[in-house]
């Protein structure tokens, strides 16, 4: 008999009860009555919390606020599907042309490899849903976010999010959210407290996370 | 569903092997443990620290219990419908690419991973914190097999360099201090800054520098899994590092092992357990990242993508219809950390990769009471209930453990026909809870134990099985006066009752 077999047969055999099923109470909150300002307040508020950098700017302010944030950096990696006029205001305005700072797209086409990722300072990409009460921004692997390996090997992760992205609890975005999608949900910078309890941000993941959210 | 009729199959349970077997019974590695200061201070700190930060953010929410009682009822449905979620599970997975093989037992699910491994012609892995690879001891396996695994969360990494074993399921080096986990590194990481101060960040960033190119380089990973989910085949990895990402996304070969019972039916139900779970845990309000994946994407992350799923004794402990919902566990530590007799003796001590109060009843489940010592496990506790307090999922451990001290009665009875003392102490303890009346009888008798305690108020030493538990400890005399007789003289007939307060201690049921 396979092992899959043998399992089953067990299983069925320790269920020779016939256990009854429960009906599942889903009375806990399922959606919120939160304005949008007091959602986009309460996300600042998580985002702060877990050290992340946190910029209003209004819609038509992102390319300027992205190339102040990126000043300094020689290099970043965006995903093929990034709104091009985000990266208007860089002087290499999203070609993959080695001006300052270089913008390598990572694409389909041709995806960067690890080594590539290892060296650009900067990631820049959108999200597809943020949950307020919890802090966390999700990417679940859209042309405008990218493959999973983009957001994380550089050190910096700079994230663009619209505000009608913001919902207030987890099941509003779980409803949003396509499971079969590679997904990746950020609360917060990379961090431990595995010695002494004492949190340490930035291990493995981005050290740095900004987050600019469109008002 | 569940209404399966189902001839000819075995009767008796399979028992689970691996790491969870005590080397020795719980008492005598309790009282070793006692001996640790630096284990219990550590453990006190985390403990306390940990608990007040869940409890902090657990009161964040207006719909905890409403959380929990949906929590509670998944995971039973999820342990009624098993059968049917395993195979929903398994073609949901299997059509997007993944391939999923069964493994019996420890051993059959290291030699699955092993030949695995073989077959990319790698001789290194890298690996995300996973309790049940510990639990079936996949790295002293794939050792001796010549295949290097490389912890990489960073208190399993400080476990592994200093070849010792994980004392807290969530915090693994709880029981090092920041100067010896320093010394660790200076010994033990190949390439290493001299000067590396104690500092937690500049310890972090030599973990950093010296898994890097490791997870750069990696062709293999092996990880477990939070949750499956049945209706979209779906697995989930939750942590705080990145290390999890990074295994998970970077390398060609991705083996995932993961316990039957970690299924939930559907998607949604993923609004719970990721409520439920970081608060519990880390007391967080979600912690930094968690990976979804379904199979393979064509593109993104490894394409050869694996899951072992693993009975181990899980069949055993479901066979239990008392002690089943010790697999509706998801793991958090919530219970450990609340728990008195574990704060004490610490994870050493249970023997198992599962500790504390969950331990004390997943390990003897998993492996039958019979098994050699640990059927102490389920004597280790004080049964205050402070773990089903905490238990998101509303595991009533304090009941199970009661259910399993009888079954290591009964075991024991069946071979020796004269009871033995634990026997007429259960006995004893069934009589004098069983009604107020008798409690009361017994109360009696303090005044005569304060004598036995002598000037000091202290009894050092209680005579037969009980005198295991003073080998350790000291116990303060009872008082002179029970509760009950305090009460009874205080609230005489129309005495004030204490506001608020609708059931009167007498009230039990005769
Ligand atoms: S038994 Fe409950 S509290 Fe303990 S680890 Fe499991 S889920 Fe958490």
């Amino acid at each position: 008999m396979s092992a899959r077999e043998d399992i089953m047969n067990r299983i069925k055999s320790a269920l020779r009860d016939a256990p009854a099923t429960p009906v599942v109470p889903r009375e806990y909150r399922r959606s919120s009555d939160m304005t949008a300002e007091q959602r986009l307040e309460q996300l600042v508020d998580r985002l702060v919390d877990y050290k992340a950098n946190v910029f209003l700017t209004p819609a038509g302010d992102a390319p300027a606020k992205l190339a102040e944030l990126l000043t300094g950096s020689t290099s970043i990696v965006v995903p093929h599907g990034l709104p091009e006029s985000w990266l208007a205001a860089l002087p290499s305005a999203g070609k993959d042309d080695g001006g300052t700072p270089a913008v390598h797209v990572d694409s389909p086409e041709r995806r960067l490899t690890t080594a590539e990722l290892d060296a650009v300072d900067a990631v820049v990409t959108a999200a597809a849903v943020a949950v307020s009460e919890t802090g966390t921004i999700m990417l679940d692997g859209g042309g405008d976010q990218g493959r999973r390996i983009i957001s994380l090997v550089p050190d910096r992760h700079i994230c663009i999010l619209n505000v009608d992205q913001i919902v207030e609890v987890l099941p509003e975005a779980i409803a949003r959210l396509e499971a079969s999608r590679p997904q990746t949900w950020i609360s917060g910078p990379s961090a431990t407290s595995d010695i002494e309890l004492e949190r340490v941000e930035g291990v493995h993941g981005p050290r740095t996370l900004d987050v600019i959210i469109l008002t | 569903m569940s209404s399966n009729t189902f001839l000819g199959m075995p009767s008796l349970p399979v028992f689970g092997h691996g790491n969870l077997n005590a080397t020795e019974a719980f008492p005598k590695a309790a009282h070793r443990e006692l001996g640790n200061e630096q284990l219990r201070a550590n453990l006190g700190h985390a403990t306390h620290t940990i608990r007040d930060k869940r409890l902090k953010v657990v009161a964040e929410l207006p719909d905890w219990e409403d959380m929990r009682n949906a929590g509670a009822a998944i995971k039973d449905a999820t342990m009624a419908n098993l059968p049917a979620l395993l195979e929903q599970f398994e073609a949901n997975f299997t059509a997007r690419g993944g391939v999923i093989h069964w493994a019996r037992d420890a051993q059959e699910a290291n030699e699955i991973v092993t030949a695995l491994i073989r077959e990319t012609g790698e001789t290194e892995v890298v690996k995300v914190k996973s309790m049940a690879t510990q639990e079936i001891g996949l790295n002293e396996y794939l050792e001796e097999q010549g295949i290097a695994a490389y912890e990489t969360d960073l208190a399993e990494l400080i476990v592994q360099l200093d070849h010792d074993k994980p004392s807290h399921i969530l915090v693994p080096a709880i029981h090092k201090n920041r100067s010896q986990v320093r010394e660790i590194f200076l010994r033990e990481m190949p390439v290493v800054d001299p000067n590396l101060t104690d500092e937690p960040a500049k310890l972090a960033e030599a973990a950093r520098k010296h898994l890097r190119k490791k997870f750069l380089s990696a062709k293999v990973a092996v990880s477990g899994a939070n949750f499956g989910l049945a209706d979209t085949g779906t697995l989930t990895v939750v942590e705080s590092e990145g290390n999890g990402r990074m295994c998970l996304t970077l390398p060609e070969t991705l083996i995932t092992v993961m316990g039957i019972e970690k299924l939930l039916p559907t998607w949604e139900d993923l609004e719970v357990f990721m409520q439920l779970l970081p608060r519990s845990s880390t007391g967080e309000r979600m912690n930094p990242y968690t990976s979804l994946w379904t199979g393979v994407t064509p593109g993104d992350g490894p394409q050869n993508v694996h899951l072992v799923m693993l009975d181990n004794g899980r069949t055993a402990a479901l066979a239990d219809e008392m002690g089943r919902t010790a697999l509706n566990c998801i793991r958090c530590s919530a219970c450990m950390n609340v728990c008195p007799v574990y704060e004490r003796t610490g994870g050493h001590a249970y023997g198992s990769t599962y500790p504390g109060p969950i331990g004390a009843i997943l390990s003897p489940l998993l492996t039958g009471i019979k098994s050699e010592e640990n059927n102490s496990l389920p004597y280790a506790s004080s049964l205050c209930g402070a773990c089903y307090d905490a238990c998101p999922v509303k595991i009533n451990i304090p009941e199970i453990l009661v259910h399993l001290r009888g079954e290591d009665v009964d075991s024991k009875r069946a071979k020796v026909k004269v009871p033995t003392q634990m026997d007429l102490m259960m006995k004893g303890a069934e009589w004098a809870f069983a009604k107020g009346s008798h409690l009361s009888l017994l109360e009696k008798g303090l005044p005569l134990g304060t004598l036995a305690a002598g000037r000091d108020k202290v009894i050092k030493k209680l005579p037969g099985i009980a005198g295991g538990w003073t080998q350790s400890r000291d116990i303060p005399a009872p008082p002179t006066q029970s509760f009950r007789q305090w009460w009874a003289k205080e609230h005489k007939p129309g005495a004030a009752v204490v506001p608020g307060s609708t059931n009167s201690p007498e009230g039990e049921q005769a």
